[in-house]
């Protein structure tokens, strides 16, 4: 069960999206909590704060960064954490998640979340960089599995083994991307099951569920593409209650980031969520 | 070269192959997997620059803004996490696109564009009500000395063509028809509340404007402008929330 300091309730969750904005505060549905980018709102005013503000004195908040890089092979970007810090000191989010993946080299910002080659020398950087993020905030982390396409030679560690790794020797928590851990397992023949029970499950403190693209590689073979823009697969879903049978409940994202459909159909979708959260706590 | 430069490297370079040293479990050509990343990256970055610029790509059509986009990227990679700063310079690079020289307003449309998303996520500043300028400005007294600081969304363009009609007639499917192109406007740009508003002003308002943004006090700012309806300038600043400070720059004796 998880024992950690991090404070979303066990429900399902939302991406707050500027479309849904009015919607959100006009209807007020019962939504466990959002979940923003936080790069979004690393601008100086206007309407993303003010709305934000008003949703944020009405449900919890987890705040998701996609920008620090955190497995870049040259430093963290001091000014980013900065930039983090001011929004974890204005919304005083319950949680504070990034990806176990790199997006910067240098000065260029590439704007997809990079694999890495999960050796030493990665391993000690990644928590070199942990450390840093939870030293200048002043709060743990949760770091999220990623999805991937290609391997690396140079690997030593399978990918469970590295995070679980990380997270021994940072103390950060494991935010639980299902739909990642599906792709990854199809696109490297992996057994998804195996992964899922290879990772610390008791310091997961967020899920996240969402839809792929089906492609192929130029062997025909299924690829599948995180693409956050479909309804959540029935594999994954299928994957997520195997989940919650050994974690409990857990604060569960739906997220959908293109292809957005209207609010109802993803509040259907956190219901489904709740619905599965609500047979985990009668078990548990 | 590092793992992470040459990876780099080739996901913003198509001539450029797969970096050595990466393979696929089921033995498939590693460079048909590196393509979903090099996809992912080129095509979140020009989808980033068509959010910003959907006038822009309105009006050159979607098939040449995603070609011209790709081309700024190869030579203008993000250079902060921040994407929404993203092409903050894409009107440069457009004003001097050859392809685009057949849409010569082009570049002052991104402009426009550019602005407006400035606008819509500057600073927060309180206004003054009409009471309180209204108050201050009943004193003649202290009239010259008077300055005038302004909400920090507000912006101003001056384009040799029609910008502002251009660029509102993309808002409703109106079209260019009735347009006189060439004409010269002077766009005041500004969020007033929550929404981002696009005026047309006189060329002398604009001026103005641009001389209480120099710190100018007010008599100053509107003499050394080129004539305009000095009344109706204020009106317009007062009414759409403009205006959030006047200060009394007294001149010691």
């Amino acid at each position: 069960m998880n024992n950690l300091p991090f404070g979303l309730p066990p429900r399902a969750g939302l991406g707050l999206k500027t479309e849904h904005f009015r919607e959100v505060l006009g209807s007020q549905p019962d939504i466990g909590f959002f979940e923003v980018h936080a790069e979004n709102y690393m601008v100086a005013g206007g309407p993303f704060h003010h709305y934000l503000g008003l949703i944020r004195e009405q449900y919890p908040l987890s705040l998701h960064g996609v920008g620090l890089s955190i497995g870049s092979q040259g430093p963290l970007d001091s000014q980013h954490l900065k930039r983090l810090g001011a929004l974890i000191e204005r919304y005083q989010p319950q949680s504070f998640s990034e990806h176990l993946a790199w997006s910067s080299h240098g000065p260029v910002f590439l704007n997809d979340l990079l694999p890495l080659a999960y050796d030493t020398p990665t391993l000690s950087r990644v928590c070199e960089h942990i450390d840093q993020v939870q030293s200048t905030l002043k709060r743990p982390m949760l770091l999220e599995n990623p999805a991937t396409y290609l391997a690396f030679e140079r690997s030593t560690f399978d990918e469970a083994d590295f995070i679980s790794e990380v997270i021994r020797r940072t103390g950060c928590g494991l935010l639980l991307d299902v739909n990642n851990v599906y792709v990854s397992s199809i696109n490297h023949q992996g057994d998804p099951l195996a992964y899922i029970d290879a990772l610390p499950l008791h310091t997961v403190g967020e899920i996240h569920l969402a839809g792929f693209a089906e492609d192929t590689d130029s062997l025909g073979d299924r690829l599948l593409i995180d693409d956050h823009g479909a309804p959540i697969d029935h594999a994954v879903w299928a994957l997520y209650q195997h989940v919650l049978e050994r974690t409990g409940p857990i604060a569960t994202l739906i997220e959908r980031d293109n292809q957005l459909p209207a609010f109802s159909v993803l509040h259907a979708e956190a219901r489904q969520a709740d619905e599965l959260l609500q047979f985990a706590r009668g078990r548990s | 070269m590092s793992t992470q430069a040459a990876f780099a490297a080739a996901l913003l370079d198509p001539r450029l192959n797969c970096p050595k040293g990466l393979f696929s479990t089921n033995g498939a050509d590693p460079d048909s997997r590196f393509a979903v990343y090099r996809n992912n990256v080129q095509s979140s970055l020009i989808n980033a620059l068509a959010h910003s610029y959907p006038v822009v790509g309105q009006l050159v059509g979607d098939e040449f803004f995603r070609a011209m986009a790709a081309i700024y990227l190869l030579g203008n990679a993000p250079q902060s996490p921040l994407i929404k700063d993203y092409g903050h310079d894409f009107a440069d690079f457009i004003q001097s696109f050859e392809p685009a020289g057949s849409v010569p307003y082009l570049a002052d449309v991104a402009r426009l564009e550019r602005l407006r998303t400035l606008a819509y996520h500057a600073a927060d500043a309180q206004p003054l009500s009409p009471e309180q300028i209204g108050a201050t400005l009943a004193d003649p007294q202290t009239l010259s000395e008077l300055t005038v600081e302004l909400h920090p969304s507000l912006k101003l363009l001056t384009s040799a063509f029609a910008v502002v009609s251009i660029w509102a007639a993309h808002q409703h499917n109106s079209t260019l028809a009735g347009i006189d192109l060439d004409h010269g406007q002077h766009a005041l740009i500004l969020r007033n509340g929550l929404d981002v508003e696009v005026f047309v002003i006189e060329p002398g308002a604009s001026a103005f404007i641009q001389n209480l943004q120099n710190g100018q006090p007010l008599i100053q700012a509107a003499e050394s402008a080129p004539a305009f309806d000095l009344g109706q300038t204020l009106a317009q600043l007062i009414s759409h929330n403009a205006i959030t400070h006047l200060h009394h720059n007294k001149v010691s004796p």
